[in-house]
């Protein structure tokens, strides 16, 4: 830019900007070739000789999100300072979820009655999908799970409308008259406003938010309810996916890949607590505070997708349920425990939730995830 | 500093501090890259740490002008870049005619009358574009989270070239191009495309020793040991696990509302009926008084010395 500022140092040898991205680039982080460049640029102003100057024009150029802000701390310091001893392992070794999809597989292909236990020959004939609609999923064999993927696939989520502050022009006479563009037509007939525009309130997309439970007591359920999830990411706007557990981790950016199955995997391994307890009192804090609050909560749709079962204190749970309830538009809780004959809602954090719940459903076959999509496009009923 | 650019990261912390607001090392770094490469600065952190306040002091450090867009849902390019004074448009029609003026010349010369950049109502987009003073503007975008997405797309392509071109006029270029700063509260993630066009910092709440030197030079009236009293209470009560731990806004905010109240050291009273300037929700004014005002104000008089 201006000639006024000198540059410290004229040429920064490309070895050591592209040897630091190349660090950061093993600890996952991905990182494009037009921020490297910006980052040589930036050396070359701010100077090699300090470790704060390097440390800000790498953090400035190369990062783009607080939460990533650790990993480049310690790349960083094994670049930067020679500190090669990683006390951390850096790559969680999680638990990844197995997935046995298999894309030949016609639905009303009658080899799949194989698999089928039950012995219910005439129904999978016809339809596989019929038997499948309302099987529990923590019944499922991995080929009905692979096929029931598939059906997931084309649950449409559509809906939940809100009125936008955008206004659209309107073919017919509204409420709302039109100046700007009344005046704008009258141009054209020599200034008599002879044509009266209109506009109306448009209307937008109400947010989604997911946040699905992971702990070990879900664990029949959250694999196939993540698929359910992601289709909602890939097909409609304005959705927002958390995982709880023993943390809260947020998975929108993962899922939202267009290859569905490294999706799945990308997810699952940013996800540290797959399987493990249960704090979902603590966790819904966790969201309120850093996510909810903010914005993400306001006015949106949250659906939480939990059996209930939280190891923590009750109190936590209610009153983090209440604050939510009093940013957030509605809130769905999809239990797949409900379906089982006799089920009452006694889980502790189950019942200290239910007072500030708007709907509670099931959550455990197809059929109820269907049923769960027409009730989140209802904008007319419910919303 | 004039109308020169600073040349070092310590130079824009120094000019910053003069005009009372206390960067960190970090935020200085990242201000003087974006001056110094041209780029926008995409700023994001907690609601009250002082984003908006950057670009502020920003522009009267660098004596130029502070252009600012506030961002909404809606926010279209009638509002954002320019619109047509259709009213002053009609007049100018309506007296041409009056005077006999419109027959005497032919349509295209009078819709070229209308169409001149003196019926054009340039907003803060344009504003920053076409302005052609020595020091380019500080164009302050605030909140883009709060835009719609297709917002971003239509900034992304400015930010990159520049110019606009406006169909009946024709092509807008910044000599300079402006100084741009973007905040965020991250209500919603912004576009990749857009952050990687930016260089990006994560504004912190600062620490106890700068969170006293900002309550210093913005509340001039409060001594040093007082000031250090309310930093140091304010710590505290960060540390309650509140809904909305307060930002350093809240600490000046609050820091003022006891400077007019007179008090000269901190005591259960005083924060009792001045709490509602630090902690704005119901439950963590509660949450406070059941952790125990005393107890609270014993640590912190510990801590201030």
């Amino acid at each position: 830019m201006p000639a006024s500022t000198v540059d410290r140092v004229s040429e920064v040898p490309e070895l050591l900007p592209v040897g630091f991205v190349s660090v950061l680039r093993s600890l996952g982080l991905n990182i494009p070739i037009g921020s490297v460049i910006t980052f040589q640029q930036a050396l070359g102003k701010v100077g090699l000789d300090k470790r704060e100057g390097v440390y800000w024009a790498g953090r400035t150029t190369l990062i783009t999100d607080p939460e990533i802000i650790p990993v480049y701390d310690q790349a960083f310091q094994m670049f930067w300072e020679g500190f090669i001893d990683i006390p951390e392992e850096i790559t969680p070794s999680v638990q990844r979820v197995t997935l046995v999809t298999d894309d030949d597989t016609e639905l009303d292909d009658g080899e799949t009655k194989e698999t089928q236990p039950d012995g219910e020959i005439i129904n999978l004939r016809y339809s596989p999908s019929e038997v499948l609609r309302n099987k529990d999923f923590a019944l499922y064999t991995p080929e009905e799970l692979a096929e029931a993927y598939e059906l997931m696939q084309r649950i449409k989520l559509i809906g939940g409308l809100r009125t936008s502050r955008r206004k659209l022009s309107s073919k017919s006479k509204s409420k709302h008259p039109d100046i700007r563009r009344t005046i704008k037509a009258s141009l054209r007939t020599d200034g008599e406003p002879i044509r009266q525009a209109f506009f109306e309130k448009g209307q937008r997309l109400r947010r989604v938010v997911f946040l699905l439970d992971v702990s070990g007591s879900m664990e029949a359920y959250a694999r196939a309810l993540i698929r359910f999830v992601q289709a909602a990411v890939v097909g409609r706007r304005q959705v927002e996916v958390f995982t709880l557990g023993t943390r809260l981790t947020r998975v929108t950016r993962e899922l939202s890949s267009r290859d569905l199955d490294s999706a799945i995997v990308a997810a699952s391994s940013a996800v540290q607590d797959w399987s493990g307890g249960t704090k979902l009192g603590e966790t819904l804090r966790t969201f309120n505070n850093e996510w909810g609050q903010r914005g993400i909560a306001r006015g949106s749709v949250v659906v939480i997708l939990s059996d209930g079962w939280d190891r923590g204190e009750s109190s936590v749970m209610s009153e983090q349920m209440q604050r939510l309830q009093r940013v957030s538009h509605k809130i769905i809780w999809v239990n797949p425990l409900k379906a089982s004959p006799g089920y009452e809602p006694l889980a502790q954090g189950m019942a200290a939730a239910l007072p500030y719940i708007d709907r509670f459903v099931e959550g455990h076959s197809l059929d109820s995830l269907t049923n769960l999509a027409t009730l989140l496009s209802d904008e007319k009923g419910l919303f | 500093m004039g109308s020169d650019l600073p040349n070092t990261p310590e130079e824009v912390i120094k000019g910053l501090a003069d005009l009372g607001y206390l960067a960190s090392q970090g935020l200085g770094t990242s201000l003087f890259l974006s001056l110094s490469l041209g780029r926008p600065l995409f700023l994001e952190g907690d609601p009250g740490v002082g984003k908006t306040e950057v670009a502020k002091t920003l522009s009267k450090c660098l004596d130029t002008d502070l252009i600012r867009l506030q961002c909404y849902e809606g926010l279209d390019i009638s509002q954002a870049l320019y619109e047509w004074d259709y009213t002053k448009q009609l007049l100018h029609l309506r007296t041409a005619e009056a005077t006999g003026r419109a027959s005497q010349i032919n349509e295209r010369d009078l819709a070229d009358e209308i169409y001149n950049e003196r019926f054009l109502v340039k907003r803060p987009l344009l504003q920053a574009i076409s302005q052609s003073s020595q020091t380019p503007p500080v164009l302050l975008i605030d909140e883009i989270d709060r835009a719609d997405d297709e917002f971003e797309a239509f900034l992304l392509e400015l930010l990159s070239e520049y110019s606009v071109t406006i169909p009946e006029v024709g092509t807008f270029s910044a000599s300079k191009p402006p100084i741009v700063i973007v905040t965020s509260n991250r209500t919603r993630d912004v576009h990749d495309a857009l952050k990687r066009r930016c260089l990006y910092h994560w504004v912190e709440h600062p620490d106890f020793d700068r969170e006293v030197m900002i309550i210093r030079s913005r509340v001039p009236e409060v001594t040093e040991p007082f000031a250090k009293q309310v930093a140091a209470a304010v710590e505290q009560v960060r540390q309650l696990d509140l809904y909305k731990p307060p930002g350093v806004a809240e600490s000046i905010d609050w820091a003022i509302a006891l400077g007019r109240l007179g008090s000269l050291s901190l005591d259960e009273a005083t924060m009792l009926s001045t709490m509602g300037a630090l902690v704005k929700y119901r439950e963590d004014q509660m949450r406070l008084q059941n952790h125990g005002i005393p107890e609270l104000l014993e640590k912190a008089l510990a801590r201030a010395g």
